[in-house]
């Protein structure tokens, strides 16, 4: 009898474990009244897709609601779970009386993962980005140490950077490291500087930093102007800057290869400069401005309609846009931009001061000593050198 | 450093000047927070 009794129950046991994952589910769905489940919940937080079809969908019937006389009524169909979905998939029929564009999304959901980038990996980008340029060039000037000039020097000085010039330089590059210190006391403050300072005081340091880089970064953009007007002429690419690329520029040794007023490297610190800072000067007025300017949904729009997404496999770019999306994408590439032209200042600094003898004259005094022209700007000193001469002989 | 010192006066100028144009355009409503939300569901 007892055997009977328990492979009856083995029977029943066996029958009803496999029940399919969809089934498992449905039932958990069930068992907690069509709300989420413990799996919902968990995906979510792993970052895990998921069909939230049960939520999405679940934002009222109107047709179903009893009329409005009868209890009950009053909500239209739509229980407040209901309207409270609705809000959060933008499904909602919301009015209010600021009309700004962003105004009737009270509920923004699909912004947890701009979110979570921007707490997560936009700060490792941007740390392992700028400390491994830093230590690549601390590795490099170890190795190389500071460039010399090679020659004996001549005593004689021979004028690079009129004064005019030099003040656009120094106002782009004095922004720019405002611009950048401030930016990254905004980005790196609530994970790094609260725990330093306590919540008080980084709020106020925080407003400074807000206040600082909104303004100052006017001062950044006319200082782009002017070293665009001023230096495109010498930074259009010709052929001598092949022959210095294929020599590294000398940086490692060897002969010093000719160079007019600006060589390739320089020129490439320009382009990057122009280009790059150009673009964080168009993002950053874009969040100066919230929801004036849309740039990445024309963007996206365009992207796919020529089928770009598709040659990397990837599907379409959503669009449209919500207005807080925007802005999420504008603050992202705004934020990894600056990071990446941060790194190249970083070059750029190091090989104008510490890494290279006699080249922060040409920006400190605007004089360079005769020789270092030679060496690395050969073409453009015998120029300087040869005006100044039929010059002086003229006279 | 002439050029140095007038480029931090510069900066300097263009930044709080910007400010001020800035802040009477938003004392006149020709730009300003949008953010302001009182919002009614229908």
């Amino acid at each position: 009898m007892l055997r009977i009794l328990a492979m009856i129950s083995l029977f029943w046991a066996v029958a009803l474990v496999p029940a399919t994952a969809q089934e498992v589910a449905d039932d958990a769905r069930a068992a907690t009244g069509g709300a989420q489940t413990l799996e919902d919940i968990l995906r979510r937080q792993e970052g895990l897709k998921m069909d939230d079809s049960f939520r999405s969908d679940l934002t009222g019937d109107p047709d179903a609601a009893a009329a409005s006389t009868d209890q009950l009524g009053t909500l239209g169909g739509a229980s407040d779970p209901d309207l409270w979905r609705g809000l959060r998939y933008n499904a909602a029929d919301v009015s209010t009386q600021g009309r700004g564009p962003a105004a009737t999304t009270l509920i923004q959901d699909g912004g947890m993962w701009w979110l979570s980038f921007r707490e997560g990996l936009l700060l490792s980008f941007g740390a392992y980005l700028m400390g491994g340029t830093l230590l690549a060039l601390g590795l490099f000037y170890l190795v190389r140490g500071r460039i010399r000039i090679d020659g004996e020097k001549t005593g004689r000085s021979i004028t690079r950077f009129k004064a005019f010039e030099r003040f656009g330089h120094w106002l782009l590059a004095t922004s720019f490291l405002i611009l950048g210190a401030t930016g990254l006391i905004t980005l790196f403050g609530r994970k790094f500087l609260i725990p330093v300072f306590g919540p008080e005081s980084f709020s106020t340091i925080a407003v400074g930093s807000k206040w600082v880089h909104n303004n100052i970064s006017w001062a950044f953009i006319v200082a782009l102007v002017i070293i665009f007007v001023v230096w495109v002429v010498h930074n259009i690419p010709d052929r001598t800057d092949l022959r210095w690329m294929a020599k590294a520029g000398g940086l490692f040794g060897g002969e010093h290869p000719p160079a007019k007023k600006f060589n390739a490297g320089q020129k490439l610190i320009f382009w990057s400069v122009i280009i790059l800072g150009g673009s964080i000067a168009a993002s950053g007025l874009s969040l100066l401005f919230p929801f004036e300017f849309n740039l990445f949904g024309h963007t996206f729009s365009t992207l796919n309609s020529w089928g770009v997404p598709g040659w990397f496999g990837a599907g379409d770019l959503p669009y449209p846009l919500q207005p807080q999306e925007e802005m999420q994408y504008t603050q992202l590439w705004h934020a990894i931009v600056s990071f990446v032209l941060l790194a190249i200042i970083f070059a750029h600094i190091y090989l104008g001061s510490v890494g290279m003898e006699g080249a922060f004259d040409a920006m400190g005094k605007g004089e360079v000593e005769e020789q270092w022209a030679r060496e690395h700007h050969s073409i453009w000193a015998e120029e300087t050198l040869g005006a100044k001469q039929s010059k002086e002989g003229g006279a | 450093m002439k050029a140095f010192l007038f480029s931090l006066l510069a900066l300097v100028v263009i930044s709080v000047g910007a400010n001020q144009i800035l802040v009477r355009m938003e004392d006149a409503g020709a730009i300003g927070s949008t953010t302001s939300v009182n919002a009614r569901v229908d």
